[in-house]
């Protein structure tokens, strides 16, 4: 038995595991969200490292309302705080925020779209009604509501977030979870005797992963654009906080005196949402089998 | 155009997928002649190239990767390859028509059957009246029933063996002199499998009808045609008239292929096994594609590529090591 | 090879069959589109004896594949029961089922996992049915059991598309016997494939059942396939069994008219020159019915003219009559039971084994 058609499968399947990040780098768009992402995330993480040129909410009567210069790159606000340290601040805030935002969703939109496609039936009837319900509702309207009952915090923003968000994972892992149900695969592992819990983690489940993978990068991109918005509304954490929302929020105030404080928070909120959408653009065509051979 | 040659002349037809990395060839130097009303089978399995040579011939590899590399493909004395969507067209329908695998890919699911068939007619310019009676002649000579009923449905509505008929109807409407057949009989049952077959024989008897028909299964091939052709990696390896080549294979994987193929009749002896599968045409072997699963292979056969050439009994084979040298 | 069957009655008289099947019936309702509630599986019973194999033939739509189905526990029947050693198909728990029964079905590719190394799929079903100690003698196992399907330890790292359908399909062999079953349901296992491929195949399953001690329920369109494997060969036609037997009566003396054209159909990979000359007459009928009808539905079989589409499921009778060059009265009104013609030969037919006049 030569095998004939293929000249060495072991290092062609090698380089197809590795290969999903070198394929995302090669997409221009996956390149362009990495770069932006990575820029991002730097930032937060010297915030956090404490490498900030100041502290977030250290104020300076001194020198407020400054102009970019050499010793405030990004210029200072009302109260003279520095906005470069103060943008690296917010963007640790919403990448968190929207971080446990997607989980939640995810989580939960994953188990629903498994149950409803997997199970059929009167769970399917129920998951898809509950989150059409959910869908039906603005999502910020259904935020703001649900940040109204649970009071301020970052959290409490992400829970609001995460659940307005749930019914699109319930209708994008539903749909291959009902293809992927009646794949003759599933059939074969019913027959060989595998339990349902084994058949939904090792045959639906890495079915979906993929289209999952997408979704939550995208999803990365609304949660800090809506999280923003909760924030620029006043539903998020309270003023002291270093949110990017509150900072365009006072900046849109000033604007007309002191154009950098409108400008580099927002600039920062474009610049994440951008970065998860390119990624996940480019992700989706990155595994897209039609298009993954080189 | 003279009437002593063939009707269709294929002369060293080659097509090859073109991609980033060079061109894959999937047909390579075929060459083929059909007289005027003879049968004629193209036999290989998957990935031989039969498919693909059939749609070559007719001007319609699938997509822009798809292209011929080389060769000529004469119908009637004009030359197709390269030809002009124009006289492509003229061709089509009243010179050659083809009949393929599926006919509900090939038929259209939203329009009247006997509609489809006179558009075809209408084409080359048949009065609307005439194209209609046209239609319900052919749906006739199909021999199915209650034409002008039949005429009005739609292709699901039939069952496969009468759309198949209809495709066929649809195909002989123009009155070519050609017919191509892309394995039509493959997804039907074997009782309706024989009724095709035997409509085709019919009507190819009555019209003199020229036929290629292109198959995998080598029952329908010992059957129908009166001459065939065996590809394999995209090559012709054997090519003679069908009673010798099934009684006395030049081509080791012919007669390979003939052992493998169980009977329902006869001994039940263990059936001849091919080991290894059919080549990718993307990693041909060197040398003869079948070397490495012919039990008759020499040290030479992974060398260079046997020719097709002339044995006696208007025999052609493409293989170093005559038939009375062959391991048992 | 192919000995024949080890007197079915012996081994089956002291242990019963390892798979039996009474009075099964699979009615499906009617689809969105409306129409008839279709039925797939009409009454079929059988009896599968240890170490044989029932070979199913018949065309598209004749219920096979259901049939296939209800056996392995897919689909729930309408009414009837599937017995796996003597007991209920429900009685058994699911891992005790798996491991009494396995299924092998037509495509290999559909029917592995595309994300599964074939050794990940091989040793999954070792491991879950604690048929070895662990992942180092699942990793052995796996090597025996390619090499029992012949292939070499090395495809055990490859996924499926990295596989031929022959190779693909010796896989789906192996993941089978991985959980070792004493029986095989083979649904259409070679359809799929190749020519040169397809001996391979059918001579592995041979051997596989002559070594293992396997019992098979093979099911296959190909006449001549059928042949080559089966001890008893069912003909199937419209949801039930119109003929059954040993395969060398069933094959050479024929009882029902249905199995006789369907061998009649095959074409002989000789040359015989009957549709060469053109001598085949043309039918007495335009079109004669299609088995696969019933299952198409007969939504456009309007006209008058197409009454032989309805036909080919009637409401009372043989389903078969319409098709059938014998008919007499009795066949449009009454139904032919299965009986025993002779020996072990059974057909459902008032005119079992008398010659087609035509």
């Amino acid at each position: 038995m030569a095998g004939i058609a293929i000249t060495d499968p072991a290092a062609a399947a090698e380089t197809r595991r590795a290969g999903l990040g070198r394929r995302l780098w090669r997409q221009p768009s996956g390149r362009a969200g990495l770069i932006i992402l990575g820029i991002m995330v730097l930032a937060g993480l010297a915030s956090l490292a404490g490498l900030a040129p100041a502290a977030p909410d250290a104020q300076n009567p001194a020198a407020t309302l400054r102009g970019p210069s050499a010793a405030h790159l990004l210029g200072t606000d009302q109260f003279g705080r520095d906005m470069l340290s103060r943008v690296m601040a917010g963007t640790v805030l919403s990448l968190q925020t929207a971080l446990l935002a997607v989980l939640i969703c995810a989580v939960l939109g994953t188990l629903g779209g498994v149950a409803a496609g997997y199970f059929g039936g009167a769970v399917s009837w129920s998951v898809t009604s509950v989150a059409d319900l959910i869908f039906a509702v603005p999502s910020l309207l259904l935020a703001l509501v649900i940040v109204s009952g649970l009071g301020s915090g970052w959290q409490n923003t992400a829970i609001a977030v995460g659940i307005s968000y749930t019914p699109i994972f319930i209708r994008v892992v539903r749909g291959p979870v009902l293809a992927i149900r009646q794949a003759d695969y599933v059939k074969a592992a019913r027959v060989l005797g595998f339990s349902r819990r084994r058949i939904l983690a090792r045959h639906v489940l890495p079915g979906v992963g993929g289209i999952l993978a997408v979704q939550v990068t995208l999803a990365l991109g609304w949660a800090i654009l809506v999280e923003a918005s909760l924030d620029y509304l006043g539903l998020g954490p309270p003023p002291p906080a270093a949110t990017l929302g509150l900072m365009v929020s006072d900046g849109t105030n000033i604007a007309g005196i002191a154009w950098w404080t409108l400008a580099f928070p927002a600039i920062a909120v474009v610049l994440l949402v951008l970065g998860f959408t390119l990624a996940g653009d480019g992700l989706r065509d990155a595994l897209d089998p039609a298009r993954a051979d080189r | 155009m003279t009437d002593a040659g063939p009707l269709l002349a294929i002369r060293g037809l080659s097509v090859g997928l073109r991609r980033s990395s060079g061109v894959t060839p999937l047909v390579r130097d075929v060459s083929l002649d059909i007289a005027p009303g003879e049968r004629v089978g193209l036999v290989g399995e998957s990935g031989s190239g039969k498919s693909l040579t059939l749609l070559a011939v007719m001007g319609l590899l699938a997509s822009p990767q798809l292209v011929v590399t080389g060769g000529s493909v004469r119908l009637a004395g004009t030359e197709l390859v390269g030809a002009g969507d124009r006289v492509l067209r003229a061709l089509r329908g009243s010179q050659v028509a083809m009949v393929y695998q599926d006919p509900m890919t090939s038929l259209d699911p939203v329009q009247r059957v006997g509609a489809q068939i006179a558009e075809g007619l209408r084409a080359h310019g048949t009065s609307r009246r005439a194209a209609r009676e046209r239609t319900l002649a052919v749906l006739a000579e199909v021999q199915l029933p209650d034409p002008p009923a039949l005429a009005r449905k739609y292709p699901h509505e039939l069952s496969g063996g009468m759309r198949q008929r209809v495709m066929i109807a649809a195909a002989l409407a123009g009155n070519p002199r050609l017919l191509l057949a892309d394995e039509p009989t493959t997804a039907l049952d074997v009782t309706i499998q024989r009724q095709i077959l035997a409509l085709v024989a019919r009507l190819q008897q009555a019209r003199n009808l020229a036929v290629l028909w292109v198959t995998h299964d080598l029952g329908v091939a010992a059957q129908f045609v009166q001459r065939l052709a065996v590809m394999y990696g995209g090559r012709v390896v054997e090519h003679g008239p069908t009673a010798t080549v099934f009684s006395a294979p030049q081509h080791p994987y012919t007669a390979a292929l003939l052992a493998a193929v169980p009977s329902t009749a006869g001994d039940r002896t263990a059936l001849g096994q091919i080991p290894g599968s059919p080549p990718d045409p993307a990693a041909l072997p060197p040398g003869c594609s079948f070397a490495p699963r012919c039990r008759q292979a020499r040290p030479g056969c992974a060398e260079r590529e046997p020719e097709l050439e002339q044995r006696p009994g208007d025999v052609a084979a493409a293989c170093f090591v005559p038939p009375a040298e062959w391991r048992s | 090879m192919t000995a024949p069957a080890p007197a079915t009655g012996a081994p089956a008289a002291a242990t019963g069959p390892v798979l039996a099947a009474d009075a099964l019936v699979k009615v499906y309702p009617p689809g969105s589109a409306g129409g008839q509630p279709m039925t797939a599986v009409a009454g079929v019973s059988l009896r599968l004896a240890e170490r044989s194999c029932l070979g199913v033939v018949g065309e598209s739509g004749c219920g096979k594949s259901t049939l296939a189905r209800l056996l392995v526990g897919l689909e729930p029947p309408t009414s009837g029961t599937v017995l796996l050693q003597g007991r209920p198909l429900g009685a058994h728990r699911r891992a005790e089922r798996a491991r009494l029964l396995q299924l092998v079905s037509q495509d290999p590719f559909s029917s592995l996992n595309p994300r599964l190394t074939a050794g990940a799929a091989i040793s999954e079903v070792l491991l879950v049915h604690r048929r070895v100690a662990g992942r180092q003698q699942a990793a052995a196992r796996v090597t025996e059991l390619l090499d029992m399907v012949s292939l070499r330890p090395d495809f055990a790292r490859r996924l499926p598309h990295e596989l031929s359908g022959g190779q693909a399909q010796r896989v789906a062999i192996a993941r089978a016997l991985a959980a070792e079953p004493q029986t095989l349901v083979l649904d259409e296992p070679t359809s799929a494939l190749d020519v040169s491929v397809r001996a391979g195949i059918v001579n592995l399953l041979d051997r596989l059942r002559a070594e293992l001690a396997l019992s098979y329920l093979f099911i296959s369109h190909d006449m001549a396939v059928i042949r080559q494997l089966s001890d008893q060969i069912g003909v199937m036609y419209a949801g039930r069994f119109v003929e059954r037997g040993p395969w060398d009566a069933v094959m050479s003396a024929p009882l029902h008219p249905y199995t006789r054209a369907l061998l009649a159909a095959v074409p002989a990979p000789q040359p015989d020159g009957s549709l060469l000359a053109g001598a085949e007459p043309a039918p007495a009928e335009p079109v004669a019915g299609e088995p696969g009808e019933a299952a198409a539905g007969a939504a456009g079989a309007a006209a008058a003219a197409v009454s032989s589409r309805a036909a080919a499921s009637p409401a009372t009778g043989c389903p078969y009559a319409p098709r059938c060059p014998l008919r007499i009265g009795q066949c449009v009104t009454a139904d032919p039971p299965l009986v025993v013609v002779s020996g072990q030969h059974e057909a459902a037919c008032y005119r079992a084994g008398e010659q087609d006049s035509t």
